[in-house]
């Protein structure tokens, strides 16, 4: 539709983007105040940026955060992508009822049982089987990959739905094996979902705070546990920093894979015309 | 296609794409859940880990099998969970209305903008989600505090003398979930409303039908899909909520996600926190069904 909106319209959207918008902006605006009383405007200063990088309980925080996160999302890409591939291509197998609701319960569980169940599995198996000794790592990334892997398969299942079997089909015809043919055709196909999945497994990952609280043992604390134990007293000025450094990060990643994707996407687009020209 | 054909036998090789996820989901989502609900039988003792063994097999071979249902007696007596529960359902259902109110005339004003705004307004919507969940809950904190943004400027305005009491309130949580879940209200709002016909629109005004009443008769019950999987995007997550009623709430807003936490790690009470998560997961289980099926329905060729 091409009409102009009405100005209602144009007021609602400016309002609730301001909503959404506001808050962010003004603490990325307090994070270079001067005074490390957060009520009074002391004068612009970057000295709460340069305490930061001088805390080694939030540098060190911020490793194991990025870490687990990397760790685990590659893991639940893959885990993620043959769960999609599964469901997809596989019409009927056994246990396919089971795969499906459990690719989909971790959306909806709320953080907080899938938190207090997994603590309990790791407690129960080193119980019974001696094994993890300490929660720590590892039991990060299990913990991690479990629910990165729903978004995984939720972003790749449709895009995979999507991609033309006939090419898979026709490399099979000419000798390739099924899964060379699927990693050589299809898998560069749904990349780019591929690459959304990891980012936003990546982002949940690392922004994760209940189910970590519950799988991390003591002496393990991720960025947002840290970041946590410090806000709940109170706004303070070096976590405005360490926001405002957090959301620009993501912010400017958001946009260059945006950017990179649609790209990619012209560029197919293009290479698709110029073959069905030739 | 044909009966025997969907009878048709996987492929051995199929296994090796189908059964490391579904290992991995049954280990790390599965069986936990039965873990939560054995120990939910059991006693909350002092040792590690803090609650007894159901099953006790002695060295002649016999065994014992003891649990008690008393975690889940204790959920009824101490009104502290139900209240919870009640306090959580109506919390979520009320940010969800809200967040459909606002939500509703932004997804439209998207969907009827021009394409190339469409799709920078889309991505402004989107975006706050990539960024922290728990730094934009923080985030609002400058906002709404007493000392905020919003308590200067009503009291710089002359609007008020002194600041409002927004920040451990439960009106506080209710601006935290809005402000949070808004994008996943927008969303399948704006998925539904854009692919809205605009020819039936103008048949109605042809003849004769005033917007107001187009709107309700058309445009109202064609985004209803929208409605129902935006509200149940928002009112699930909102019920199980921790963070923001931990940093927004007040001592008074207990949310079920809360009590849970805190039954786990301040009383240290293993048994009756798994007794809380299962009785809380079976009463969740009805929105989730609901939504599952909305998912389904829109799934299905």
């Amino acid at each position: 539709m091409t009409a102009r909106l009405p100005w209602g319209l144009v007021m609602v959207l400016a309002l609730g983007l301001a909503f959404l918008y506001l808050p962010i902006l003004v603490l990325i605006a307090y994070s270079f105040n001067a005074s490390a009383l957060v009520t009074v405007w002391g004068g612009f200063s970057a000295v709460w940026y340069a305490r930061l990088l001088h805390n080694p309980q939030v540098l060190s925080a911020a490793l194991l955060s990025l870490e687990v996160g990397v760790a685990a999302t590659s893991c639940a890409v893959v885990l993620g992508t043959m769960a999609a591939a599964a469901l997809v291509r596989v019409r009927r197998f056994r246990g396919r009822f089971l795969l499906t609701g459990m690719v989909h319960a971790p959306l909806v569980v709320p953080e907080i049982i899938t938190g207090i169940t997994l603590l309990l599995l790791f407690v129960s198996m080193s119980q019974i089987l001696g094994w993890p000794h300490h929660r720590g790592f590892l039991t990060l990334v299990l913990a991690h990959i479990s629910f990165c892997m729903a978004y995984v398969t939720v972003t790749v299942q449709p895009r995979l739905a999507g991609a033309d079997r006939a090419l898979e089909e026709a490399a099979m015809d000419l000798g390739a094996s099924p899964l060379r043919a699927f990693l050589e055709i299809t898998l560069p196909i749904i990349s780019p979902a591929l690459i959304s999945g990891w980012l936003l497994g990546l982002t949940l990952s690392l922004d994760d705070l209940v189910i970590s609280s519950f799988v991390a043992g003591p002496g393990s604390s991720t960025l947002p546990m840290v970041i946590y134990s410090k806000v709940k007293l109170g706004v303070s000025p070096d976590m405005n920093a360490l926001a405002s450094l957090v959301i620009l990060t993501v912010s400017i990643g958001v946009c260059c894979a945006g950017w990179l994707m649609r790209r990619a996407e012209v560029q197919r687009a293009r290479d698709r015309q110029l073959a069905e020209q030739g | 296609m044909t009966p025997d054909r969907l009878a048709m036998r996987v492929r051995p090789g199929r296994w090796l794409m189908i059964l490391p996820p579904l290992l991995f989901l049954v280990i790390f989502f599965l069986i936990p859940f039965c873990f939560a609900f054995k120990i939910s039988f059991a006693d909350a003792t002092i040792a590690v880990p803090p609650f007894s063994k159901l099953l006790t097999v002695a060295p002649d071979g016999h065994f014992a099998l003891t649990f008690t249902l008393d975690n889940y007696r204790y959920l009824i007596t101490d009104d502290v969970y139900l209240l919870s529960y009640i306090f959580s359902l109506r919390t979520a259902f009320v940010s969800t209305i809200i967040c459909l109110l606002i939500g509703y005339p932004m997804a439209y004003a998207i969907a009827r903008a021009p394409r190339s705004t469409q799709t920078i307004l889309l991505l402004l919507i989107i975006l706050p989600f990539w960024t922290s969940f728990l730094l934009r809950v923080y985030a609002l904190q400058g906002i709404i505090s007493e000392h905020g943004l919003l308590n200067n400027l009503l009291v710089a305005l002359g609007i008020i003398h002194a600041p409002l009491r927004i920040m451990h309130t439960t009106l506080a949580v209710y601006i935290g979930i809005v402000y949070s879940y808004l994008p996943f209200m927008i969303l399948p709002l704006y998925a539904t409303l854009e692919k809205l016909d605009g020819t039936l629109l103008e048949a109605a005004a042809d003849l004769g039908t005033p917007p107001w009443r187009a709107f309700l008769d058309i445009t109202l019950p064609l985004s209803l899909p929208g409605v129902i999987a935006g509200c149940l995007l928002v009112f699930i997550p909102a019920i199980g909520e921790f963070v923001i009623p931990a940093l927004l709430g007040g001592p008074d807003s207990l949310m079920i996600g809360r009590v849970l936490w805190d039954e786990f790690f301040a009383n240290h009470n293993w048994p009756v926190a798994s007794a809380v998560a299962t009785a809380f997961l079976v009463l969740l289980v009805g929105p989730i069904a609901l939504y599952q099926h909305y998912q389904m329905k829109d799934h299905a060729p």
